[in-house]
């Protein structure tokens, strides 16, 4: 049996509470609590989503998953396992907690309609109907069956749709999927950039 | 990446240039640090500015910002001259000893041959190699007839294509061969022009390039040298050249393909690798596929011009992987349409939008600000701070109809209708309509992202969403089912595409990630058999092992070739956790999964000799075992299994050469087989080379009045931007510790350009180009030093890019609210299309 770096790291802290019960070095101690902190915790594993370095994040909450909990983020650190970051993070890393409670998230779908000065709330069915019945509008407004020359184009060109950096693998096929079959060519990522 | 991250621990030598990974991937920084104590391995930083990365470097050299090539230019030329490199490598794995054709010019005046300079682009007729023999020795080859003068009346010539039979010098004397040619190229790169261009002191260079060559002393191969890179590189308007100058050196050094080396680009986002594999770009396909043109009469014919055909020397083996191209491309048809993609309609080709020009970053905005582009929908991508030319972004999308963002936090695109300095009444008059739909954060959200080195790892969700905001895929295929259901029941235009795509999820509106990642990599459609023994090897509907069986027939689907293999019949390789790792290089073979096949070094073969034997026989890669009859290694071999090393078959097997291009040959890039020193668009000093043809001469400028370019004469110093350890983009402006760390933007300005104008550290002060005013304190530094420019004191400032007007400290307003894209110009790279957004001109004033 393979004995991973937590495990030993583990026995370690038990071995040195023993050894150091009648001292009053209390290193032990805190580890021991830190552990308890996160004993009940779920851990799922993440990658953080700053640069390309891809360090594995663990990130712990509370709440079990049941169907009516909803889980709390109560601590993110550094996988130890992962080859590359072998545990640490750097600043931005070890601000991760920050971003997932964040009073400052986004929470509604909001519209600002033409000329005003200020947001308004819309649901979230009102905005999906509006922005597909843009796209379509926009679509057939500006859609290139043929070029100059007669050649098939079959090209939107009135739309764009540009993506983000941090979107998973899976995301970036399906908006590749999506958006070109909906003949966009405007079709740009920060990957440009 | 060539290689990988914990792979730089293998390295005896890093020039790390274009970078500042000590500050940008601290994380992985400690693998360079890894290498420099267990195997006093040096490193070399050059950057305009010291960073940390300098820091902690053997040697730091100042450099002028976008000078990067006369660098490298310089750092061959040395390598030649003193016999640092490696031949056995140069002769056999590159195509230093290929011919090249007859009326190929060397850009002396600037210009390679075949410049119509009337419309701005090359004929590349001449890029080519020379059809034949071995011409070893033979250095007064006669030229063949087909080079004679052509006649007027001649007919039209087919597109240039490279010839089956290359002819070569093996004793790499010919005139015409590759490594004469390159020789001569950088011939022009004394030290003495180097320091004129650069600013880099003669003595100092020759340090710098004494030292990274050292690796190839008297011609031995063990020590491995790598070339470590980031958007410093990419960011000009010949960034793709100055990358290329790399390869061409780690190819001379024979570096390329070894534990250690390479050529490594240190992305700056955590899929930014992936987005570029899925092909989110309007030129490309998922897994590098290309896109079909106007001119292409069907899926015939667009494979035809698509797929290489091998170009070599006749004694040589070439695999030329992307010969199978017709495999990947049918497989991709058939993921995207399903059933719908049947033999009959091509597997569904004409739903797809041809590409004719360039539709790319800069030429959004463009055709945005003149009305053409209508809509717009940014996810995760704030378009206007990005830039370049941030006030020309807010302008074009004051013309749009509608604006959809999808974010996590409220950001200067979705709140571009009141960005600084326009009022309430000119709101009024802006009549985009703008939705904001607040998206899922990372810990929400499950699937894959890929690392710079190629590591594909799949995370999991931990909490839910807050609030209504919903998951990224889940509104993307919303928006999409819902355009869908318009077509269907009002038709409009071209409507096949969308009716016919394959959108099979279990919950469409609710796309589950684990399952497109197994349409990535690809299932069988019907029984694969065996070609040889005629026996199933996969069944209808199982999940493939890999691209090598993809098929041009429509019996296979697969979304991104690359990825095959990344969720096989095994499971999810992606979600691997094995720790171990046996050679102690730092390969994990079990650890997540990498494109391609599991493959953590790309080009291994090449880190043996001809014999199959590793160069290093301590940093053993792959090798060539006899007694087996295949390769075997601590890696996968990047490589056909079974070919024997007396096949002689290329180790750059996605090359149709085989070997790796020195000499980058017609259609591979816009302005010139071998890299040539341009002056970045906006420049204190004219080409000192050829100061006639000062810029890539193929870089366009746009007519919009915001696209103002700098007179060296008012604008007199040269301004660099950057990103900051503690912040991320524009994101973690909305964390309080990050902005409790970096609480405000500022400028680096040299001691010496404070004293002349008076600035002492704090002073606000504006930084102006010719497009837009930026304004921030001063942060006086010795970290920038005045340079001289042949002969003229040039100043160089940097800025972060982090604060903008919306975040934190922007919306109590005690931050500067201007982005540093606002001075940033619109002009791109001919290859890339990525702006120069480093080395461009400004001027200082005292706020």
């Amino acid at each position: 049996m393979q004995t991973s770096r937590r495990d030993f790291f583990k026995v370690a802290a038990v071995g040195g509470v023993a050894a150091t019960i009648f001292g009053f070095d209390l290193k032990p101690a805190y580890a021991q609590l830190k552990e308890l902190k996160i004993a009940r915790a779920a851990e799922t594993r993440s990658t953080c989503p700053y640069c390309a370095v891809g360090c594995g994040v663990l990130i712990y909450t509370i709440g079990d998953k049941a169907k009516n909990v909803t889980p709390q983020v109560i601590h993110v650190e550094g996988d130890p396992d992962h080859p590359t970051n072998r545990g640490t993070l750097c600043p931005k890393g070890s601000s991760l907690e920050q971003d997932m409670l964040n009073p400052r998230r986004l929470t509604k779908p909001q519209v600002r309609r033409p000329g005003a000065t200020d947001w308004q709330d819309i649901s979230w069915d009102q905005a999906l109907d509006e922005i597909a019945r843009w796209t379509k509008k926009t679509r057939d407004a500006t859609f290139v069956e043929k070029d100059a020359k007669g050649l098939p184009a079959n090209r939107c060109e009135g739309i764009s749709f540009i993506g983000g950096c941090t979107d998973t693998n899976e995301f970036n096929y399906l908006v590749v999927k999506a958006m070109r079959s909906l003949g966009l060519v405007y079709l740009e990522n920060q990957a440009r950039v | 990446m060539t290689n990988g991250w914990v792979d730089i621990k293998n390295t005896d030598m890093m020039l790390i240039m274009g970078g500042n990974p000590a500050e940008n991937h601290p994380c992985g920084f400690k693998w360079a640090m890894e290498a420099k104590r267990n195997r006093n391995a040096k490193i070399i930083s050059v950057d305009p500015r010291f960073t940390r990365t300098s820091s902690t470097a053997d040697l730091f050299v100042q450099i002028r910002a976008g000078t990067d090539i006369a660098f490298l230019g310089g750092l061959i030329r040395y390598a030649i001259e003193n016999n640092r490199y490696a031949k056995e490598y140069l002769i056999n794995y590159t195509n230093a000893a290929f011919i090249v054709k007859e009326g190929f010019k060397l850009p002396e005046d600037g210009l390679y041959s075949g410049f119509d300079s009337a419309a701005g682009t090359y004929d590349k007729t001449t890029w080519n190699y020379q059809e034949g023999e071995d011409l070893s020795g033979k250095t007064d080859a006669p030229a063949s007839a087909a080079h004679a003068a052509p006649s007027a009346a001649a007919a039209p010539a087919p597109p240039p294509a490279l010839p089956p039979n290359v002819a070569y010098d093996l004793t790499l004397q010919h005139p015409r061969c590759v490594f004469q040619l390159m020789k001569q190229q950088y011939s022009r790169y004394t030290p003495e022009t180097v320091e004129r261009i650069t600013g880099i002191p003669k003595e100092q260079y020759l340090k710098a390039i004494d030292m990274f060559t050292s690796v190839r002393k008297d011609g031995d191969m063990k020590q491995v040298a790598t070339i470590i890179y980031a958007v410093g590189w990419t960011q000009h308007t010949f960034g793709t050249q100055i990358i290329r100058t790399a390869a061409m050196i780690q190819l001379l050094l024979g570096n390329v393909g070894r534990a250690g080396g390479g050529v490594n680009a240190l992305r700056g986002h955590s899929n930014i690798q992936g987005a570029t594999d899925m092909a989110g770009l309007f030129d490309s396909m998922p897994g590098y596929l290309k896109v079909p043109t106007p001119t292409d009469a069907d899926l015939a014919s667009f494979l035809k011009r698509t797929t290489p055909t091998s170009s070599k020397p006749s004694p040589w083996g070439s695999w030329n992987y992307y010969s199978n191209t017709p495999a990947f491309f049918v497989s991709l048809l058939k993921a995207l349409y399903g059933d719908a993609a049947t033999k009959e309609n091509g597997f569904g080709f004409d739903y797809l939008p041809r590409v004719d020009r360039d539709y790319s970053w800069t030429h959004i905005w463009e055709d945005m600000y003149n009305g053409k582009v209508k809509g717009m929908m940014a996810f995760g991508m704030n378009g206007v701070m990005i830039g370049p030319d941030t006030n020309k972004n807010i302008n074009a999308l004051k013309k749009a109809d509608w604006l959809v963002v999808g974010e996590i936090y409220q950001d200067e695109t979705s709140e571009f209708w009141r960005a600084p300095g326009i009022t309430a009444d000119e709101q009024k008059t802006i009549n985009t309509t703008v939705y904001r739909l607040p998206c899922a954060g990372f810990a929400e959200k499950d699937g894959s992202m890929t690392n710079s080195a190629r590591w594909v790892t799949w995370k999991y969700a931990a909490v839910p969403p807050p609030g209504q905001a919903r998951l990224d895929q889940d509104i993307v295929a919303q928006i999409f089912l819902r355009v869908r259901d318009l077509y269907k029941k009002e038709g409009g235009k071209f409507p096949d595409p969308i009716l016919n795509v394959s959108w099979a999820y279990a919950d469409s509106a609710h796309p589950s990630l684990s399952q497109v990642a197994m349409e990535l990599n690809g299932k069988a459609l019907a029984d694969l058999k065996d070609d040889k023994t005629g026996q199933v090897v996969v069944k209808a509907g199982q999940q493939l092992p890999g691209f090598a069986l993809l098929k041009d027939d429509g019996t296979t689907m697969c979304g991104n070739w690359i990825y095959s293999g990344c969720w096989t019949e095994a499971g999810s390789q992606i979600q691997r956790r094995g720790t171990e790792d046996p050679s102690g290089m730092g390969v994990f073979p079990n650890w997540s999964w990498s494109w391609p096949a599991n493959r953590r070094v790309l080009y291994n073969r090449a880190s043996c000799n001809l014999d199959g034997k590793p160069w290093d026989p301590e940093r053993k890669q792959v090798w060539w075992n006899e007694a087996a009859g295949k390769w075997a290694g601590n890696d996968v071999p990047d490589f056909k299994a079974d070919s024997h090393p007396k096949d002689h078959l290329g180790p750059f097997i996605m090359n149709p050469e085989g070997v790796g291009r020195l000499f980058a040959p017609i259609g591979v890039l816009a302005e010139g087989p071998f890299p040539e020193h341009y002056e970045p668009i906006e420049s204190p000093t004219k080409n000192l080379l050829h100061p006639e043809q000062s810029n890539n001469p193929l870089v366009k400028k746009f007519k919009s009045p915001y696209d103002k370019f700098g007179d060296p004469a008012e604008y007199t110093i040269v301004c660099t931007t950057y990103r900051l350890t503690e912040q991320y983009h524009y994101w973690t402006k909305n964390n309080p510790m990050n902005v409790q760390l970096i609480p405000e933007p500022f400028v680096e300005i040299p001691v010496e350009l404070a004293e002349e104008k008076g600035i002492r550290g704090r002073d606000m002060i504006h930084v102006i180009s010719a497009r837009g005013k930026y304004t921030a304190k001063a942060f006086v530094t010795r970290r920038l030093r005045p340079m001289m420019i042949d002969g003229r004191k040039v100043y160089q400032i940097g800025l972060p890019i982090h604060q903008g007007y919306r975040g934190i400290q922007e919306d109590a307003e005690r931050d500067a609210r201007t982005p540093a894209n606002l001075l940033t110009p619109a002009v791109t790279d001919p290859n890339a299309h990525t702006p120069e957004s480093k080395g461009f001109l400004v001027k200082v004033e005292k706020a």
